[in-house]
């Protein structure tokens, strides 16, 4: 480890010099942006939460405040970890919504209508969320469709199907905490000192350092950088472009169908006219979090940062008693500004 | 012939619909050597050399490496018999560590349960092997091998792709345009770069289009014309002006020294 710190003594023939670049705060800073790129919604997420902690002291600063915020971010915060994963391949998932809500009233209808034991009702939803996952990721990596259109067919196919399947009715919480109780699993609660983590948040933090791991840990996580990074380059290299674009896909699905299980503890009932804006809002807190569009770059916390903002700024917002468009606006705001840095960095270091 | 080439290949036919891109082709590698292969464009070089990569399949002919006969199906299959190729490209992932790219699509496991139940990388492993290969190609001028390649310079990239092609590539490296997107300082560079990496005994092939290249560093130069091999060369006995004419079909074969 000791050798690589400072540039080799000898070489006067050196390919270029590299030691003798840019330096003092603002090269620093700059290394440090392009490195941890979740650093600045993480700096933007401590802001809000110190500001709104002054304008709105106690009712903002307490434990219950901010563990609402995290149980009203729990569910965009899991489809946003999807949404991240496909970013990073340089795609777009527009149907994680659609996939999410299929998958709550495939389980809903499974264990209620149907009969099914709850377990195996939870495990065909899951099974849902993974296959409509796993169909766009083969129109994208094996028919060569561009993710924007496949997932878009796939979002109204999807939807469509959720709305015929459940007649557009919904399944009352009662009923299903009497017959599946299971499907609510997420929606309860270890309460200590005013704070109230529901296991659907545990999960959320559990989902993050998972995906954190895997993409930096395994020769899988390297894959997906270098598939969004250049594509031609990775199969060059060796990397199995096809397998990885599928698999990121069919992941996706599989973490939005959990996501879909999440909503049911959260609302309590199956509904399948919720979580209409899902897609957006995931796109938001990836955006916000520091994920490039172009791929290849950020980090999964770097997306629950960016859904923890959004959170921060509803919550802020409302408890100042503010109209809730301030709320769009300023989000407005933030994803300009973080699109304007990620090109800034990039075009900085390189 | 006395040495016994390590890659040869005997009548290699390639067409495209009706355009036949390599007609009965031959090519000889010796142990060792830095052959160069030049020809002008759409003399079929390329496709000779995606034959001898895998990254095509001829129609017909035969490819030898060290004697036994072998089919590349794709350029992984090459791989695995020691052939690696740097692309003119490079196939590099710019936002990625120099580490993470020399070992990008075979990468080390960490041995034990975290390897073989958690699939985790052998980072301080790949880390030590990647600085141990450019430091033998004289490259560690790079402050850290956490670097990601997009912040080195193009001579540098070069450097890493070679280094990579170097740490797997047992038999033959085959190397495309190395030099052509480099200043002349960064060129002289790369050439010295070829130079050790023959020291080490691996035969490289090179395709250029730059002569005052090829002629400071072949040992042998297979000129290419017209779907197959015009004649081999040895820059000793062949003027840079002669080496064009032969390309172009302004000189005929029988009117320069061969070499064997």
């Amino acid at each position: 480890m000791s050798q690589e710190t400072g540039p080799a003594p000898n070489s006067a023939e050196q390919v270029a010099s590299f030691s003798g670049g840019p330096s003092g705060f603002k090269a620093r800073l700059i290394t440090l942006l392009y490195t941890m790129p979740a650093i600045v919604p993480l700096f933007v997420l401590l802001l809000a939460v110190a500001i709104f902690g002054i304008l709105l002291g106690d009712r903002f600063l307490s434990p219950f405040a901010l563990t609402l915020i995290l149980q009203q971010v729990a569910i965009i915060g899991i489809v946003a970890m999807a949404q991240a994963l496909v970013i990073l391949t340089a795609g777009i998932d527009l149907s994680v919504g659609a996939v999410m809500i299929l998958s709550s009233v495939v389980m809903g209808k499974f264990s209620v209508d149907l009969g099914l034991p709850q377990e195996i009702a939870i495990l065909c939803g899951l099974i849902v969320g993974l296959s409509c996952g796993a169909i766009s990721g083969v129109l994208v990596a094996v028919v060569k469709l561009p993710p924007f259109i496949v997932t878009l067919g796939m979002w109204q196919i999807v939807l469509a199907v959720n709305f015929l399947y459940s007649r557009s009715e919904v399944i009352r919480s009662q009923i299903i905490a009497a017959e599946a109780p299971l499907l609510q699993f997420f929606g309860r609660t270890i309460s200590f000192g005013g704070a109230n983590f529901t296991y659907g948040v545990i999960f959320m933090f559990l989902l993050v350092l998972v995906l954190t791991y895997a993409l930096a840990q395994t020769a899988w996580g390297r894959h997906v950088y270098a598939v969004g990074d250049d594509p031609a380059a990775a199969e060059l290299s060796g990397v199995n472009v096809t397998r990885t674009l599928i698999s990121v896909y069919a992941l996706a699905g599989l973490i939005c169908a959990f996501a879909g299980w999440v909503l049911i503890g959260r609302i309590g009932s199956v509904s399948p006219q919720s979580g209409q804006f899902a897609n957006i809002e995931s796109i938001t807190a990836v955006v916000i979090g520091g994920i490039s569009l172009f791929g290849g770059r950020g980090s999964v916390a770097g997306a629950l940062f960016g859904a923890l903002i959004v959170g921060v700024f509803t919550l802020g917002l409302r408890l100042l008693g503010l109209d809730v468009q301030w709320t769009y606006l300023l989000i407005g705001l933030l994803i300009i500004f973080a699109v304007t840095l990620d090109q800034r960095i990039r075009k900085a270091a390189a | 012939m006395s040495v016994k080439p390590v890659l040869t290949a005997r009548g290699l036919v390639k067409r495209y619909g009706r355009v036949t891109a390599l007609d009965r082709c031959d090519f000889d590698l010796l142990p060792g050597e830095v052959l160069a292969v030049i020809g002008d464009n759409g003399a079929g070089k390329s496709t000779m050399i995606k034959a001898l990569s895998g990254a095509i399949q001829p129609d017909e002919g035969v490819i030898e490496l060290d004697g036994k006969p072998v089919t590349f199906s794709s350029p992984i299959a090459a791989r695995g018999y020691g052939i690696e190729t740097v692309y003119q490209t490079l196939a590099l992932s710019p936002a990625l560590s120099i580490a993470d790219n020399m070992f990008m699509g075979r990468e080390l496991r960490k041995p034990g349960l975290m390897g073989t139940l958690f699939h985790q990388l052998d980072k301080p492993a790949m880390r030590q092997r990647a600085r141990e290969k450019l430091t033998e190609l004289g490259l560690m001028t790079i402050q850290s091998i956490d670097q990601s390649v997009e912040t080195l310079s193009g001579g540098q990239r070069q450097g890493v792709a070679v280094a990579r092609a170097a740490a797997f590539g047992s038999r033959v490296i085959i190397m495309d345009e190395p030099t052509a997107a480099l200043g002349v300082k960064e060129g002289q560079r790369v050439l010295d770069l070829i130079r050790t990496v023959k020291a080490r005994g691996v035969p490289i092939i090179l395709i250029s289009h730059n002569m005052p290249h090829v002629f400071e560093v072949a040992d042998r130069i297979h000129i290419h014309r017209l779907g197959r091999r015009l004649c081999v060369v040895r820059p000793e006995d062949c003027k840079m002006s002669d080496a064009v004419a032969l390309m172009t079909g302004a000189m005929r074969a029988e009117d320069i020294k061969q070499s064997a």
